[in-house]
């Protein structure tokens, strides 16, 4: 029992993770629609910024961590106004295959300037851990990495729920049209999406980086593609059910690592996105939306 | 039979077959060296593909992103097959068991997630993609994350370009065929071919059924010519190469994507040294020629791809 509770936990600030990146896949394709294929970039950029801040820069943890959010926020909105703007009437497919291309982009940006071996990140976090009940255990790094998620978390929240451009948000995302027409700025809402998302991206890439101590150009893959398996199954566009599909992927992740064989843990959330996308594809929290002609 | 042995045709096949001379002879008197060589068989390799892939996502207009791993498992059939059976006919059954497993998978997997659209479409070829990855790297038989080794050479120019020959004459008789027409029409509108008494469903599965049984070709040759196959070979990137040389010749056009094939082929061959300067270079490409097309789509010029892309009519 008590290693179940220890794998939950684990499973609990993996997913806090998750849930972070799946935040911004979430409102970007609430937004325009779009697979935001370079999101997971974005994150190993913040994750770079992050490694930059702590030793070339000598900075402390949270300095890194609110610098690696700007820098992160910027790269989002430059992308967008680049390259996704001009594809924002065009197919579906022109705007993914775009998509595809700039997460290349990074990734072989940073891999030129980086080199592809793996970098150690400074152990910046205290390694101290502490019993929660019942012998479970719980890291400071752990408790570092879940508190600032849930201190992200209510910000986005309060943003989205009670300021105006939160409201402009989620009118776009409801009827772009119909938003334009009652006077919404759409490109700068859509910005402002994008600097939400990318920063909250660049907050997980830090995180990961004094969590498991070592980044690489490619870390943003395989957390990107399982991310937005996580807004997918709590119901892409919808901000709570990226939290709850975050964290339940995080938790399966684990469990399967823990008793089953953690060579398949990749293929788990490849299984679930097929599950759900074939038993209800609008996820846990989604309605079902007809389609028209 | 006139329909048949037309002019068009009678200069087309004899281009054909000299092509395939002139480099024959080339090859027989060495002036090829065995460097080009390699370079010919990948350029062989990737016409194959993105051909397949280009019935899916150009003409059929499903984004797939896991053409990847119908070519691993095309690759591993064959390879199974050739270092466990010394028959000298083993190479052509490996070939065939490699695309019809590859076909049967892609049957299989192509039911279900076919009925997505667009992005969740590719999200799901994915991931498909991936999970046929990690299942080869897990099971004994196909050696784990070490691969196979010493499979038996068979594939030469002589095979490599009869298949390619093969599955480009094949697959642009499907296109010009009503079959294929229906294809396009899902491409240019679900919802209207559907009214117009098009089976959706059955042509879609069928395209992505063709595709993989091709990449399931490919994967076969592939894994003949190297003698040497590992997992990692077949993951997402490898899929990226694919769609990279269809956009970049152009979705929907065959000829495109061969000549890009090619292009793309000399491209890496001078940048083989410099990898990420090659995959900078490719993706700027990619984000380009979307970028681009779609500025131009509605001023004065109309380009699509490049300008060998004949634009594809409505036949009435």
């Amino acid at each position: 029992m008590t290693e179940f509770l220890q794998q939950i936990v684990n499973g609990i600030s993996l997913g806090s993770i998750y849930a972070l990146i799946a935040l911004g896949y979430t409102m970007v394709y609430g937004i325009i629609k779009l697979i935001n294929f370079a999101h997971g970039d974005i994150y190993m950029i913040g994750a770079y910024v992050g490694f930059i801040c702590i030793t070339s820069m000598g900075l402390g943890f949270f300095p890194a961590l609110i610098i690696s959010m700007i820098f992160c926020a910027v790269l989002g909105v430059i992308i967008e106004k680049v390259a996704y703007k001009p594809l924002r009437n065009s197919s579906r497919i022109s705007a993914l295959i775009t998509a595809i291309g700039i997460s290349l982009l990074l990734e072989y940006v940073v891999m030129f300037f980086a080199k592809a071996d793996v970098k150690a990140f400074p152990a910046v976090l205290p390694e101290k851990s502490r019993e929660l009940f019942m012998g479970v255990k719980i890291t400071d790094k752990q408790s570092i990495l879940l508190v600032i998620t849930i201190i992200l978390m209510v910000l986005l929240q309060f943003i989205v729920k009670k300021t105006m451009m939160g409201k402009a948000m989620r009118a776009v995302s409801m009827d772009k049209d119909a938003a334009q027409l009652m006077g919404i700025n759409v490109d700068r809402t859509i910005s402002f999406t994008f600097i939400l998302g990318s920063s909250l991206a660049g907050a997980a890439g830090v995180l990961v980086g004094a969590f498991y101590n070592s980044i690489d150009p490619f870390m943003g893959i395989m957390p990107g593609l399982k991310a937005f398996v996580a807004a997918v199954l709590g119901g892409i566009g919808i901000i709570p059910g990226a939290l709850v599909g975050g964290f339940s992927i995080g938790v399966i992740e684990t469990l399967i690592s823990g008793y089953g064989n953690s060579l398949y843990k990749d293929a788990v959330a490849f299984a679930i996105l097929i599950l759900v996308l074939l038993i209800k594809p609008s996820g846990l929290f989604g309605k079902n939306i007809r389609e028209k002609v | 039979m006139n329909r048949i042995f037309n002019m068009k045709n009678i200069k087309t096949a004899a281009g054909v077959v000299g092509l395939y001379v002139v480099v024959q002879l080339l090859i027989m008197f060495n002036i090829l060296s065995d460097y080009y060589q390699i370079t010919l068989a990948l350029i062989c390799i990737n016409i194959i593909l993105a051909v397949s892939l280009n019935l899916i996502t150009g003409f059929t207009g499903q984004f797939s992103l896991g053409h990847a791993g119908f070519m691993s498992i095309g690759a591993y059939s064959g390879a199974l097959i050739t270092i466990n059976m010394t028959h000298e006919y083993s190479f052509f059954v490996g070939i065939a068991a490699g695309a019809f497993f590859a076909a049967v998978v892609g049957l299989l997997i192509g039911i279900p997630t076919l009925r997505l659209r667009g992005d969740y479409l590719a999200i799901a070829t994915l991931g498909m993609g991936e999970i046929i990855k990690i299942i080869v790297l897990n099971l004994d038989f196909t050696g784990g994350a070490a691969g196979l080794s010493g499979i038996p050479q068979y594939t030469n120019w002589t095979w490599l370009f009869i298949f390619t020959a093969g599955t480009v004459i094949v697959i642009k008789n499907f296109i010009n065929s009503s079959h294929g027409r229906a294809c396009k029409s899902i491409r240019e509108d679900e919802i209207a071919s559907e009214a117009m008494g098009i089976n959706t469903t059955k042509y879609k599965v069928l395209a992505f059924v063709i595709g993989a049984f091709c990449a399931g070709v490919a994967g076969a040759l592939y894994s003949s010519y190297f003698y040497f196959i590992k997992p990692d070979m077949f993951g997402f990137l490898r899929s990226i190469d694919i769609l990279v040389i269809v956009v970049i010749g152009g979705m929907g056009s065959i000829r495109g994507s061969i000549i890009s094939a090619i292009l793309l082929a000399v491209v890496s061959l001078y940048l083989q040294d410099f990898p990420e300067i090659r995959m900078i270079l490719y993706s700027s490409i990619l984000v380009i020629v979307m970028v681009v097309r779609e500025k131009l789509k509605n001023g004065k010029f109309k380009f699509d791809g490049l300008p060998w892309k004949k634009p594809d009519k409505m036949r009435t």
